[in-house]
């Protein structure tokens, strides 16, 4: 479980400056401290995971149990099986193992590229100097406001066109497309929070824009990196609607989300599919959202606190 | 050229992924390197390296179909005859559509103000308490989860069965309703209550998002503010009211205008529980089943412009609170 509790304020940058809020947050800890207060937090804590650990043991009972009796009933009466999860990753109706590739394929190069050149365009934008800079940037930060439906109709249109419908490709590229905004927009917020001695440092000593953007500012933005790059791994593993749109009809591309969302309509009480397929869609967006919490958080605060 | 397109085994996947990368590296790394080798470049060229791919996806994926979808909207479901406001009359005026609006009214209302009214109550509550770091990371974990799942995870607490001797209710919800001795209902589908059900679960998603920034918020107010208000005898909720929410209101107003737009756009939860049937649809979901289900593009294009048209008056309050805190500092 996580232990590393979020202390941000909304400078992002100060790795460092956890030190002192650490501090004051530590010795107000134990000067106020209401049982009542924590006694609810609890409450609402449990009651917020009960529903999901319902799911989760359900999907671990056998088919009749489920059928039969709720999954409390688990507790009197411990019934546990493998062979729901079996069905799934595996039986041919469903074969959620290679559904999990498929996620997987579409996942890292959706995160990788977007994020490479939104720190070349973000670094351009705060460290090169010219003409017409804030418009562009004013411009390509404002299309954070476009909702992707309104461009999914035409970039359909187009993939086809183009002879890509149904492959991969037409996913990494919508991915990659729709996250660069925000992106830029986040990695910019980063950027320039970097002393410019560090740059003229090493502007000074010869080094042209490609060099100092790879061995000055690269090195110090691996936690920005890191931020937006859960993000955008969490975004598009879980994302349905990109996916449903331009892989909906082509079974070697379509990821989990897909095809969790189609059981749940066409075999809705099928729980003990159900149940184990959607924690197999499920089991790595948490086990990275708890690894790299930390820089998650920073990036939501970096984004939303700034607006 | 087959080979780039249909991967079906999973090396053949893997292969495409790893190719897919390593191609983005190459142009992008020839790109750079030109830009560094030449002597005394112009400046264009090097900002033309840096900025060149990434306006040419903008522009070709999200400002060209932006426009052609705006065009689009006037025309019938072909995109071949120019209909004038025919779709926006549609969507306006039809018994079907206006259930809808309603809908989508109510999400965006609903899910923003409880969100942040739980979001900012919970984390005053944890705030400093021993059991803090466990009991927000339990609030916060639904975000880490896809609306799918969380849809999946809701259907089966709202799961129902008839009510007949020797029939156990599995859903969660159904049971504790017989457990008072109340019938047990069908959750999802007797409208107008299912809208609030599936609400419900969006709350549940997006709680951590708001508590998370309204406590970094509550986190970053100065000591000596509170404690001159502790040394004015104020406490409790008095506190609460006229020192915390105060001092973070641009918190409140970015949570609050940040979940209506997410809100705004839900489509994942009412199709994974619904498919939108039932008296539930909202306009994001409805966008998909005009667009994509039904092939009535234009119909569908205008429903994708009334969302772009409705997060405007969103952002535009956000930009403008942003402002005026701005001001006051």
């Amino acid at each position: 479980m996580t232990t590393t509790t979020p202390v941000m304020a909304p400078v992002p940058m100060q790795d460092r400056a956890t030190g002192r809020a650490g501090r004051r947050a530590a010795s107000a800890k134990t000067k106020l401290s209401s049982p009542a207060a924590s006694i609810i937090a609890i409450v609402i804590a449990v009651l917020w995971t009960v529903p999901t650990l319902g799911l989760l043991i359900t999907s671990f009972r056998p088919e009749l149990d489920i059928r039969q009796s709720g999954w409390w009933t688990f507790f009197t009466d411990p019934q546990v099986t493998l062979f729901n999860y079996n069905e799934v990753l595996y039986g041919g109706s469903t074969n959620f193992a290679s559904l999990f590739v498929n996620s997987l394929v579409i996942t890292l190069p959706a995160v990788v590229i977007p994020i490479s050149l939104a720190l070349l365009a973000a670094y351009a934008f705060a460290w090169i100097d010219f003409p017409g800079r804030n418009i562009l940037f004013v411009a390509v930060f404002s299309l954070q406001v476009v909702p992707i439906q309104v461009t999914l109709i035409p970039l359909l249109t187009l993939y086809v066109d183009a002879g890509l419908a149904g492959s991969f490709w037409t996913i990494w590229l919508s991915h990659s497309i729709f996250a660069l905004p925000l992106a830029i927009f986040l990695l910019h917020n980063f950027m320039k929070d970097i002393p410019a001695s560090l740059v003229e440092a090493a502007r000074m000593d010869g080094a042209g824009h490609v060099k100092i953007f790879f061995s000055v500012l690269l090195p110090l933005l691996t936690p920005a990196i890191a931020a937006f790059g859960v993000f955008q791994f969490l975004w598009v593993w879980n994302d349905l609607l990109v996916a449903l749109t331009f892989a909906g009809g082509a079974p070697d591309v379509v990821p989990l989300t897909v095809r969790v969302a189609e059981l749940a309509g066409t075999r809705g009480s099928d729980w003990y599919l159900l149940a184990p397929g959607a924690f197999i869609a499920m089991i790595l967006p948490l086990v990275v959202f708890l690894a790299l919490q930390r820089y998650f958080v920073r990036g939501l605060l970096a984004g939303s606190v700034k607006g | 050229m087959e080979w780039f397109l249909r991967a079906d085994t999973v090396e053949h996947k893997l292969a495409l992924m790893v190719f897919a990368i390593l191609l983005f590296a190459g142009v992008m790394g020839a790109i750079l390197f030109g830009v560094d080798r030449l002597r005394r470049v112009p400046l264009w060229v090097i900002v033309g390296g840096f900025l060149g791919p990434t306006f040419l996806l903008l522009l070709v994926g999200l400002v060209y179909p932006a426009l052609s979808t705006i065009r689009g909207s006037f025309y019938d479901r072909n995109g071949s005859e120019f209909v004038g406001l025919d779709n926006y009359v549609t969507v306006f005026t039809e018994d079907n559509f206006q259930t809808v609006l309603l809908n989508t009214v109510l999400w965006v209302v609903l899910v923003p103000l409880v969100t942040t009214v739980f979001g900012l109550v919970y984390a005053y509550l944890v705030d400093r308490t021993r059991f803090e770091s466990l009991a927000k990371a339990l609030v916060f974990l639904p975000m880490a989860i896809s609306m799918v799942g969380a849809g999946v995870i809701w259907k089966f607490v709202y799961e129902f069965r008839p009510d007949q001797p020797g029939v156990n209710q599995i859903g969660l919800l159904n049971q504790l309703l017989v457990l008072v001795g109340i019938d047990p209902q069908q959750f999802l589908l007797d409208a107008p209550s299912n809208t609030l059900y599936l609400i419900v679960v969006m709350i549940w998603i997006q709680a951590g998002f708001a508590m998370t920034v309204l406590s970094a918020a509550i986190k970053a107010i100065p000591d000596d503010i509170v404690e001159a208000a502790r040394l004015d005898g104020v406490g409790g909720v008095q506190m609460f009211r006229y020192v915390t929410v105060p001092s973070i209101r641009p918190a409140l107003v970015v949570v609050i205008t940040t979940v209506a737009i997410v809100t705004l756009k839900v489509f994942d939860v009412v199709r994974t529980m619904t498919g939108g049937n039932f008296g539930t649809s909202v306009v994001a979901n409805e966008f998909y089943t005009q667009a994509f289900r039904q092939f009535n593009f234009g119909l569908g294009a205008a429903l994708a412009v009334l969302l772009f048209v409705l997060v405007i008056p969103i952002i535009a309050y956000n930009v403008r609170q942003l402002r005026l805190s701005e001001d006051v500092r």
